[in-house]
């Protein structure tokens, strides 16, 4: 079993906390030097894999091996091949950023010397020179993050998890995260990364594995599965209700995708080719008559993917009810030019579409359409996939 | 490197990081020390006046030692409730560290800690009027044997704080038991004056022991109706102290790094 061509496997993890079963069978199989994405919406069992691979936290079946070593049988073989950044920055308030990564490298058995030079080598790579010698309780989010990320890398490890790693950023954090894992790919490191964004697991994932209460539901490069969910989607808004059936049918004879309403005259459908579609459902939907309120073409969400590998919304398995938008988040096609949408993104290959549509730094759906309403024809499919409250921590 | 000597030096580390914290947090090092000072003041002047005056002084201050290294134990309890729920020892359980180095480190701080409280102490006593005359070995020796009671005690305290499911119940139960714990004892009264069952409590009591150990080694006779009383524990206070300061460190260390390794189990 012991296999050198792949750096995380794990076979039919399980564990449950009281009655609630986190890990229902995890499988996975990281080849050395690629990156995979574990997808997934809050209280998946994302995090509670991270921390059995990370040996915080003991399976109760299956067996698991990072970097050759079993998590369970040599957890201290593991601990040293593995570097961890969690879901909340484990760095110490009072400790200066120098000094953080100074106790984490002494930690790993390095000499005071050693220790210093390579806190000092971080430091500059993740650009936090300037907050070296400031306590870590006055970082922002994201430079906490960006510390927590580089204690991670103290020890070179081959192997590195992080969970969530951009959670919580924002849009100028997230790029730099992106930056460090991209740098550490290109160094031959392996990671596995969770993520609620499908952007994400796009942009930095060799293959994504998609979890769903403790099972991995999918798996497969991020263009096969987007290949699964669809490209991009198309949303109108239709405000008046006699033209609805008339929207649907439109957008149905686009192919091969089922369109489906939504609330408050949302009709969506998704698209192998986003721009192309976008180009001949505009004219059809005037020929028919029907009246837009706003017109948008975005990444598939998370919620999208779910539909389409599962067979139900995100939320839908958390047990929240689906349509939990507030009504002031749907202007209801209040100041868009009914029928006058802009055109979108420009006509590229279609492959790389997705990734202009929604430039670096913006994993959640970004309206490609007139700025201002359109991102609300969105934002209720947003809120649904953040609605679930329990996370898995623990 | 031997698994007992990586410990060790990983302890040290955790032990630099943890007094590193203590001394960017002045306001939790001020109230470690004015706990025993008001005791100090409290016990001397409230209540010394009735019993016994300045020579009641001079008894005093063996028991304050005692009882203010025992509190200590509640800063172990807290540190190691916080370092848990914060995420850090997440942190440091990812890391190849013996499993038994952070509770080690943060006994070690605090151990150091309860050496700065001594100190503190003792030169207040000086001030009430605590005087000594005992050879200088003698009155070291009984700085030691409070301070390995101060140990031990502080393996109690880390098991309550990885025990604790909160910060807040790490930070209540940490100090609740502290208080029967050191007034069921003779360090500022004499048990003779307990009700039976009371007393023999109070008489088998380590607290009395380690007061009683070093009364006995600063010369410190207690005044006419203070004595200890006369069980076996009270005899051999200096044995017996250490004893208990040995039994408690081994069992509470078992139970301490059990406790920790338990996490990993959820």
């Amino acid at each position: 079993m012991p296999d050198q061509s792949h750096a995380i496997t794990a076979e039919g993890l399980t564990r449950s906390f009281g009655d609630r079963r986190a890990l229902d069978g995890v499988d996975l199989a990281v080849p050395t030097g690629t990156v995979l994405g574990l997808l997934g919406p809050n209280g998946a069992g994302k995090t509670t894999t991270v921390r059995v691979l990370a040996t915080l936290l003991l399976p109760d079946g299956g067996t698991a091996r990072v970097a050759g070593h079993d998590v369970v049988r040599e957890p201290d073989a593991v601990r040293r091949r593995i570097g961890l950044s969690g879901q909340y920055a484990a760095v110490d308030e009072k400790l200066t950023g120098r000094e953080n990564l100074y106790l984490v490298a002494r930690l790993y058995g390095m000499r005071r010397a050693e220790a210093r030079r390579r806190a000092g080598e971080l430091l500059v790579r993740f650009r936090l020179e300037e907050f070296a010698d400031r306590p870590s309780g006055s970082f922002s989010g994201g430079t906490r993050r960006r510390l927590d990320l580089a204690g991670a890398l103290v020890a070179r490890p081959p192997v590195v998890v992080l969970d969530e790693p951009t959670t919580g950023l924002d849009p100028r954090g997230r790029a730099d995260t992106w930056d460090s894992v991209r740098e550490l790919v290109a160094e031959g490191t392996t990671v596995l990364l969770t993520t609620q964004y499908l952007e994400e697991a796009d942009q930095l994932a060799d293959a994504v594995c998609v979890i769903d209460r403790g099972r991995v539901v999918a798996r497969g490069t991020a263009s096969e599965l987007k290949a699964r969910v669809g490209g991009e989607r198309l949303s109108v808004v239709v405000p008046d209700a006699a033209h609805r059936v008339a929207a649907h049918a439109v957008l149905s004879a686009l192919g091969p995708h089922t369109p489906e309403a939504g609330e408050r005259g949302l009709v969506s459908v998704a698209t192998d080719d986003g721009p192309a579609a976008l180009e001949q459902a505009l004219p059809r939907l005037r020929a028919a008559g029907v009246a837009l309120g706003e017109v948008t073409l975005a990444p598939p969400t998370l919620d999208d993917a779910f539909l389409a590998l599962t067979g139900r919304t995100g939320t839908a398995a958390a047990g929240t009810a689906g349509d939990g938008a507030p009504a002031q988040d749907d202007p209801a096609g209040g100041d868009a030019p009914p029928g006058a949408p802009e055109p979108v993104t420009p006509p590229t290959a279609s492959g790389t579409a997705p990734r202009h549509a929604a430039p670096v730094g913006t994993p959640p759906p970004v309206p490609t359409g007139p700025p201002g309403p359109a991102r609300h024809a969105h934002r209720p499919r947003r809120s649904r996939t953040v609605g679930r409250g329990t996370g898995d921590r623990r | 490197m031997s698994a007992l000597a990586l410990a060790g030096r990983d302890a040290g580390i955790i032990a630099w990081r943890n007094l590193l914290n203590l001394g960017r947090t002045p306001g939790s090092v001020i109230a470690a020390l004015v706990q025993p000072l008001m005791f100090v003041l409290l016990l001397a002047y409230v209540f010394g006046g009735s019993l016994g005056g300045d020579d009641y002084r001079v008894y005093l201050m063996g028991g304050i030692f005692a009882q203010a290294v025992t509190f200590n134990a509640a800063f172990t309890a807290l540190g190691l409730a916080n370092d848990m729920h914060k995420g850090l020892v997440d942190r440091f359980r990812s890391l190849p560290t013996p499993r038994s180095s952070v509770v080690l480190g943060r006994t070690l701080s605090d151990l150091t800690m309860s050496t700065v409280t001594l100190t503190v102490t003792a030169l207040c006593g000086l001030l009430v009027g605590w005087r000594t005359d005992a050879p200088a070995h003698h009155v070291l020796l009984g700085f030691v044997v409070i301070l390995l009671f101060a140990f031990a005690m502080s393996w109690v305290g880390a098991t309550i704080g990885l025990t604790a499911r909160s910060v807040e119940v790490a930070q209540s139960a940490g100090l609740i038991w502290l208080f029967p714990v050191t007034f069921v004892s003779s360090a500022f009264v004499s048990p003779t004056a307990m009700p039976g069952p009371l007393r023999t409590v109070a008489e088998w009591n380590p607290v009395s022991a380690t007061a009683t150990a070093a009364r006995d080694l600063f010369g410190n006779v207690p005044p006419a109706g203070l004595g200890p009383g006369d069980a076996w524990p009270v005899r051999n206070a200096l044995p017996y102290s250490l004893l208990c300061s040995a039994l408690i460190t081994v069992v509470f260390m078992a139970l301490a790094v059990r406790r920790y390794r338990r996490i990993t189990r959820g």
